[in-house]
């Protein structure tokens, strides 16, 4: 059951993405226009300030509820940078800084350096680098850094994208003025550890629709006379594809709640290991659900897939993160092991 | 359609966290003495001395209501106990069908006097249970039973084999499924019944396993007059009553925890080697250990909330079996140890835990029969 913000959250991006989440937006978006009508309904949702506290004008939601909208930007597969901008207005609140208006802010990282206030250097495949007018950036490895917010100059992004034909802009940044620099306690790793979480999320969303689809072809796919899904061998392999959904959502709800909660790597470096492990089993049963038709252009289902292909290696891979749970596991302890289990901190 | 299943994040309450130091501590002595391969075997492993000592602290039956002599405390109180005994390697075996499933039935079908007469025995961990529901022609196939019980005046009279009984040889009782009669539904005329094991014409039987232990049997029933009164339900509402325990018997921590030894003795012996791909493997286990505690815990609060998660215990299951079938042949691959009972522990948790794992996607519901539930539940069948 879930509280009345989540809910209405819930509700919210249900319709706004059912009404304009087409596979027309998703084709054009993948052609490098950008889905204004989306976007802006997004924005007058106010669902880019969930995780704006209250008193910068924002929603002042959890992380739990920010975790819903990532969730639902991956059974959509909207092609919109929502998630960043969530993140982006969670950074720029722990700042004290509030959500610049009609902006698209992205999550930068890469060489960067700060002197007067000017930020240089590269932001390399920035997510949606070349629709975002603004960039977050965390200038710094301990826990003496600096938050900072800057422009994005026309004429500095490339126009590259990833397999899913997402933008994942190279963003060159010489000596830009920084709109706010901020000293901040935490260190760049927070973009790294948020951007798993968010991504982790995506990917559950991504992985309910690739059960949704299946299960509708199955069910609609008639051979040897009868629904392909009336065969106990489909039947089989939709299950196992189910039980990893099932996973990956509780994987990703346990991470988005545990920052909530303080903020472990336990919950939200599984939570990356986990789907990632889901995403081999479900792609493969997905595809072989709907046999050929599944590899055309024409069918949606590559819409899921192919941005799960490219998430999964965003913000650390599963191998990345599970070596990271490994190593901690190891130096602690076998007698802390299970201890760490129980307590969700490592 | 979004997926059907209902996974509720759900934590455990402060009370749950101040009784798992008590559990803690507690085990810490228990255990003291307890050897490696038993540990391995977690609730495979019984042992009665024990069982009576958990009884004493007044764990099990943690969640029934006080007036059947429980504590009248949540079922998340009592997950915690479980996780905590599994976990440690304690041998849970003797009591843990009754604390989990026999008791509660009783308390639910059950008269006033089954739960004055049989409760006690339970809460004190000396009264043992066992499930009779598997027999020669009837595994997967569970309603193909034939064992009868013929109702003769005030007894009935019952005539059959139950096989794979996990513990008979080891409890007073046991809760049987039995035909009562014959309908055209192929679910209908089946009836549950407490069975005194001592009665005459029982005859139970070992069958060894291929890790050369006791743990199931074959009991045999001939011309076994069992009182009437020792039905529980309702007549020829058996498999109605067997299935609503079914959410109970799948979804617990024993559906993942199996092979745990396993993976903790992982973590202890790459703590001394500089091994990437072994430290990598850790922490994707520790991955999928960490969703499914997560994924278990959310049924017990639906239980909690007198919910019916059947189809979410279902997915525990397989996944658990899943993950607990492959620490094994993970820790095979990363240590290339040959498993010995007489070797290190590690070599002795492989040893063990190699030669039990087929069973972990049997017992309980198979894997293929998990899967077909799963399937329906997706409007495929």
């Amino acid at each position: 059951m879930l509280n009345e913000t989540s809910q209405l959250l819930s509700d919210s991006v249900e319709k706004i993405f059912s009404d304009h989440v087409t596979k027309d937006c998703i084709i054009s978006a993948e052609k490098g226009e950008w889905p204004e009508s989306l976007w802006n309904e997004v924005i007058e949702n106010g669902l880019n300030l969930v995780l704006v506290p209250e008193n910068l004008g924002g929603v002042g939601g959890s992380w739990f509820d920010a975790g819903i909208l990532f969730k639902a930007i991956g059974r959509y597969q909207a092609p919109i940078p929502l998630a960043e901008n969530i993140v982006a207005g969670y950074l720029l609140g722990l700042g004290e800084v509030p959500f610049p208006e009609n902006s698209i802010i992205t999550l930068l990282d890469g060489e960067l350096q700060l002197s007067d206030n000017k930020l240089s250097g590269v932001s390399h495949r920035t997510p949606f680098g070349n629709h975002s007018t603004h960039g977050v950036a965390i200038i710094g490895d301990n826990s003496k850094s600096k938050l900072v917010l800057v422009p994005i100059l026309d004429n500095s992004t490339s126009d590259d994208k990833n397999i899913a034909l997402e933008s994942r802009s190279n963003i060159e940044f010489k000596d830009v003025e920084a709109l706010h620099v901020i000293d901040v306690d935490f260190s760049s790793d927070l973009i790294l550890k948020i951007g798993a979480l968010m991504r982790s999320c995506q990917i559950a969303g991504g992985l309910e629709s690739l059960l949704d689809q299946s299960v509708r072809y199955a069910n609609e796919r008639i051979q040897f006379g009868r629904p392909i899904a009336k065969f106990q061998a489909i039947q089989q392999e939709l299950a196992v594809l189910a039980t990893h959904v099932a996973a990956s959502g509780v994987a990703a709800d346990y991470a988005s709640s545990s920052m909530d909660d303080g903020g472990d790597e336990l919950a939200i470096a599984s939570a990356k290991s986990r789907v990632d492990d889901a995403i081999s089993i479900c792609a493969s049963i997905a595809h072989q659900v709907h046999g050929a038709i599944g590899f055309t252009y024409e069918h949606g289902l590559h819409f899921s897939t192919r941005r799960l292909w490219s998430w999964r290696a965003e913000y650390g891979s599963g191998g990345y993160w599970a070596k990271i749970l490994g190593e901690k596991a190891v130096s602690n302890g076998a007698d802390n092991f299970w201890p760490s289990i129980t307590s969700g901190k490592i | 359609m979004n997926t059907p299943f209902n996974f509720r994040l759900t934590k455990f309450p402060n009370e749950a966290e101040i009784l798992r130091h008590e559990v803690r501590e507690f085990l810490s002595d228990a255990l003291k003495d307890v050897p490696k391969e038993t540990r391995a075997e977690t609730w495979y492993g019984a042992d009665e001395n024990f069982s009576r000592k958990v009884g004493q602290q007044g764990w099990i039956g943690l969640n029934w209501p006080k007036e059947h002599g429980g504590a009248g405390r949540s079922s998340m109180e009592r997950y915690v106990i479980l996780e905590e005994m599994l976990t440690a390697g304690a041998p849970v075996g003797a009591h843990w069908i009754s604390d989990r499933q026999s008791g509660p039935l009783i308390i639910r079908y059950g008269t006033e006097k089954h739960q004055k007469e049989l409760l006690p025995g339970i809460l004190k961990g000396e009264s043992y249970f066992c499930i009779g529901m598997s027999e020669p022609d009837s595994g997967s196939d569970l309603a193909a039973l034939r064992t009868k019980a013929e109702k003769k005046g005030d007894i009935y009279l019952v005539n059959g084999t139950k096989l794979w009984t996990s513990g008979a040889h080891r409890c007073q009782y046991m809760i049987a499924l039995f035909r009562t009669s014959q309908e055209e539904d192929r679910h209908g005329g089946f009836s549950q019944f407490i069975v005194d094991l001592s009665l005459p014409g029982v005859t139970i039987r070992p069958i060894i396993d291929l890790a050369g232990r006791h743990h199931f049997n074959e009991v045999i029933f001939e011309d076994v007059e069992v009182p009437q009164d020792m039905l529980i339900g309702t007549e020829g509402n058996g498999w109605n009553q067997v299935t609503a325990e079914l959410a109970l018997e799948r979804s617990g921590p024993e559906r993942y925890l199996s092979s745990y030894m396993l993976l903790q003795e992982l973590v202890n012996e790459f703590s001394n080697k500089n091994d990437d791909e072994g430290v990598t493997e850790i922490g994707r286990q520790m991955s999928h250990l960490t969703t499914l505690r997560q994924m278990s815990v959310s049924v017990a609060g639906m239980l909690d909330q007198g919910e019916n998660p059947a189809l979410e215990a279902s997915v525990v299951k397989d996944l658990g079996a899943v993950f607990e079938q492959e620490l094994p042949n993970i820790a095979h691959r990363l240590m290339g140890l040959e498993p010995d009972s007489k070797g290190t522990d590690f070599q002795r948790y492989l040893a063990i835990l190699t030669q039990i794992s087929p069973s972990f996607s049997l017992r309980g519901g198979t894997r293929e029969i998990l899967r077909g539930i799963i399937a329906r539940g997706l409007g495929l069948r």
